[in-house]
């Protein structure tokens, strides 16, 4: 069990830097996620906390001590990579067990930890196998056992479930959160997934450019975006922008207002804050998504309960929602919240 | 592939077969040669059949040979064989392991170095590898035979190839996992490259078992001949006739191991000649 | 490519890195330096001291007509090896790619003269065709040709030609089976399709598809046929008759060893050492390219 803690942490390749001061503190048992597109950084920040690249500038303390300049295996984490890096001669055993043995524990406890590993994880029928012979979520299975049985104080896990297929992501999110419930280890966890970001985590943490956005509970970040871009990347379908110049009423105060798909819905032609015309609608079955295309040439998204009445392509409709629901944004892209 | 049918593919057959018989006919003749006794051989023309001598000849190369014996001859080759293959295999493991894990000072330059070793073959610089082995009082010796030819760095441009493709993810795991840098070699790096290492080795012994120009020049003695470069000194210099039952025994006994090699190892050794040429 | 930056610490490095430059640098570098420096002198006959020279050794030469008679020779020699080994198992191979079972069982057979060393190979073409007790020398003695490699150069030519090219059968055999069944089976199968007959699939398309595997093999063979022919040489003919089969190699060492020449000998390892490394850049041009095989 163990904090968790990156003081304004930066990044560096040669001259360009990738990560411009990250603070992050994560307390005992936490699970964080940190989502954002590929090239934001988040890798390189996990890689970091694991000792696998150097840290340019700040610091990052493990139960409030520094680490930077540390082995990985003096750090007392383990890494589940996005490959699950298995070794490939290695039996499940000897993958599980490398750890210990290089650590130099006694046999039977080895034994014993592996023992209670693979029962955890249902891997107990192929511990004699190599990797080449399991299954894509028997791989990732394994390469969860291997973190697991060192007993480490952090866990880190680079993307873990994006080689698997999605019904099979689906199951492994749930027994990642349940094992980590269970072990109640303080994890870091990163994804481009905002599904399995909104799913997993106490915290997320939403990268974006190499500075970390925003830091909250999903829910609180879902409903309070800190930036456009936030707004944008947490939710699907993705939140609509729509210039404050555009709408009937203008608004001051702000370049930008956002609009959850699900707060706007469909009126007549003439009513609500905007115009558009239908340019196509799917309907899902329990809900229907309606694309309009908006006079000012932006898309807007509308989400309604799939028995409400569909649209056909071409119809102008008015599109209507309620003014609390909006998320103002400036010019640069930062919430405006005076309203 | 558009297969050939009816007399289409026994054309294709027979061809083959001439080109098989063909190819055959050398050995096969030195294989008659070796059981027959020198009059039949020296009396033209030869008998096309295996005789009844192949116990006595091949006892009396292996035994007594013409100016050393052959079992001896066979003993050096297989020690210099052995020697140049892994030699040639440690030293090249270590050293792509140091180019290819590791950021020091003088790498890139080590790198060409060793890259530039590529370009000569051993018999453009013999005078003065000869001299060097001279100077270092190494002719007759195994290790003056084996030296100078495991002096190139194709084995190593070959692992090093074979290590960029192991996973970068592999030793970050084995770095997690507490390994230091000789562990990762030795517990990951290894037994990853059994199949390389395999191929290379059947390579290259029969790289140093073939080796010709450079144990004529430097084994004078005759008890430090490989049996390769020994057959050329079996015939007799001017006008007396050679022995040529034993000779030719002699010549089917070098050649058979390293045929057994390629043979036993077919797979291993068209992966490795391919490998060896990329 | 190159790895992210994986363990740390320059020592370790260095000492995994000694055994190899020490015996590189030793067994290498300075006979390759020594080379280049002895070219530069012409040794006096006692071996006592030298005379600096300059390029005089690479002056003399080339304009030595011994010597670029024996570059004539190497370039007809290595051309004929080239062609013969070369079509002989393109054949081969053209045969074998017919075949949907058995090809397995024709390349165990073809394969394994690669494994018989260049100088054995020349003792066994010196035993066909020597000419006291050879078989193949006496038919043709019957035919009422009279062979004798040792008087006649032509002759001496096309047995170290026939010899070097045997050996080198099975290599370039197998290079050519794995090209061949490397081309993508519809593509064939299309032409055969359109009517194209063998000869029409084999030169509008086997043959284009197949050019990386031939020029790489092209390159090999050339190097094959410039270095690693000495024991076929040396075993049959001695580089006679007359000088007839001295190949560019077998004269730096006749004229090294057998001749004492040091000075000489040095300036054609220098120039032999141009010619590899020339090969060697058309080859990596080519490699850069990356071809299927």
């Amino acid at each position: 069990m163990a904090t968790l803690k990156l003081n304004s942490v930066k990044k560096r390749f040669g001259k360009t830097e990738v990560i411009h001061g990250v603070d992050i503190d994560i307390a005992e048992g936490e699970f964080i996620v940190i989502v954002g597109p590929s090239g934001c950084g988040k890798s390189t920040l996990l890689r970091m906390v694991a000792g696998l690249e150097t840290v340019t500038a700040g610091d990052i303390e493990i139960s409030g001590k520094r680490v930077n300049d540390l082995e990985p295996m003096d750090r007392d984490i383990a890494m589940v990579f996005q490959n699950y890096a298995l070794y490939p001669h290695m039996s499940v055993y000897e993958n599980i067990s490398y750890g210990l043995r290089i650590a130099g524990v006694a046999k039977d406890e080895i034994a014993r930890r592996v023992a209670t590993a693979a029962n955890m994880l249902q891997l107990d029928a192929h511990l004699k196998r190599k990797p080449r012979e399991l299954s894509g979520g028997q791989r990732q299975r394994v390469a969860m056992g291997r973190a697991i049985v060192r007993k480490p104080s952090v866990f880190l896990f680079d993307e873990p479930l994006s080689n698997l297929d999605a019904k099979l992501r689906v199951q492994m999110r749930l027994e990642i959160k349940a094992l980590q419930k269970e072990l109640g280890i303080t994890s870091l966890y990163v994804t481009h997934d905002q599904v399995e970001a909104m799913t997993l985590a106490d915290r997320m943490i939403v990268m974006h450019d190499g500075v970390a956005d925003q830091i909250g509970a999903p829910l609180d970040v879902y409903a309070n975006p800190a930036t456009q871009f936030v707004a944008g990347f947490i939710g699907s379908p993705a939140t609509n922008f729509v210039p404050a110049t555009s709408l009937a009423t203008p608004r001051s105060g702000c370049a930008t207002v956002g609009v959850r798909p699900e707060h706007a819905r469909i009126v007549h032609s003439g009513n609500g804050h905007a115009t558009g015309i239908v340019t196509f609608s799917e309907a899902l079955g329990a809900e229907t998504l309606i694309h309009l295309a908006l006079p000012s040439g932006e898309q807007f998204t509308v989400r309604q309960e799939g028995s409400m009445p569909g649209r056909n392509p071409g119809e102008h409709c008015g599109i209507d929602w309620p003014p609390a629901s909006e998320i103002h944004f400036d010019a640069a892209g930062q919430r405006v919240t005076a309203r | 592939m558009v297969e050939s049918r009816g007399t289409g593919l026994w054309l294709t057959h027979a061809g083959l077969i001439v080109g098989v018989l063909i190819i055959f006919f050398p050995i096969w003749l030195a294989f008659v040669a070796s059981t027959v006794t020198q009059t039949e051989i020296t009396q033209p023309p030869m008998p096309l059949w295996p005789g009844d001598r192949f116990f006595e000849n091949y006892r009396d190369a292996l035994v007594s040979g013409v100016n050393a014996p052959v079992a001896r001859m066979l003993a050096n080759s297989l020690v210099m064989a052995m020697g140049i293959a892994l030699g040639k295999i440690v030293i090249s493991l270590l050293s792509a392991f140091a180019i290819v894990y590791f950021r020091f000072p003088g790498r890139r330059l080590f790198f060409w170095l060793i890259f530039l070793t590529l370009m000569l073959p051993v018999e453009v610089r013999i005078v003065p590898t000869y001299e060097v082995v001279a100077g270092f009082g190494m002719l007759n010796s195994y290790s003056g035979l084996i030296f100078p030819l495991i002096a190139s760095a194709t084995a190593t441009f070959l692992f090093r190839q074979f290590f960029l493709t192991v996973p970068d993810e592999l030793a970050e795991a084995a770095r997690v996992d507490g390994a230091r840098p000789m562990r990762f070699f030795w517990d990951i790096l290894l037994p990853m490259s059994r199949t390389n290492i395999a191929a290379l080795f059947v390579i290259l012994f029969i790289y140093g078992w073939n080796q010709y120009l450079w144990p004529l020049l430097i084994t004078t003695d005759p008890s430090m001949n490989t049996i390769v470069m020994g057959i050329k000194q079996m015939f007799p210099s001017g006008d007396d006739i050679a022995d040529w039952p034993v000779i030719m025994a002699t010549s089917i006994l070098a050649m058979l191991p390293p045929i057994i090699v390629v043979i036993s190892m077919q797979n291993l050794f068209i992966r490795g000649l391919v490998d060896s040429e990329k | 490519m190159e790895k992210r930056v994986i363990f740390k610490g320059w020592l370790l490095p260095l000492l995994l890195l000694m055994p190899q430059v020490i015996i590189t640098a030793v067994f290498f570098f300075y006979p390759a330096g020594q080379a280049i420096w002895q070219s530069l002198f012409i040794p006096d006959p006692f071996g006592l001291k030298s005379q600096f020279v300059g390029l005089g050794n690479f002056e003399f030469l080339l304009g030595d007509p011994y010597y670029r008679a024996s570059f004539v020779t190497t370039a007809i020699f290595s051309g004929l090896v080239t062609i013969f080994s070369m079509g002989i198992a393109l054949y081969l191979a053209l045969l074998a790619d017919r075949l949907i079972k058995g090809a397995g069982t024709y390349r165990t057979l073809l394969i394994w003269p690669y494994a018989v060393a260049p100088a054995v190979a020349g003792v066994l073409w010196l035993f066909m065709f020597n000419t006291r007790v050879g078989v193949v020398s006496w038919y043709l003695g019957l035919l009422g040709y009279d062979w004798n490699h040792v008087l006649n150069q032509t002759e001496a030519m096309g047995l170290v030609v026939a010899a070097s090219s045997w050996g080198r059968i099975s290599y370039n055999f197998l290079f050519f089976l794995a090209g061949l069944q490397a081309i993508p089976r519809s593509v064939i199968e299309a032409a055969a399709i359109d009517g194209a007959r063998f000869w029409t699939r084999f030169r509008t398309i086997v043959w284009p598809l197949l050019s990386p595997t031939t020029f790489f093999l092209l390159v090999v063979n050339v190097v094959y046929a410039f270095f690693e022919t000495f024991g076929v040489i040396h075993t049959i003919t001695g580089g006679g008759p007359q000088q007839a089969t001295t190949i560019l190699v077998y004269k730096v060492y006749s004229d090294g060893f057998v001749g004492q020449d040091l000075g000489s000998s040095a300036a054609q390892s220098v120039i032999l050492l141009l010619v590899v490394g020339l090969l060697t850049v058309i080859q990596f041009k080519f490699i850069e390219r990356r071809v299927h095989y």
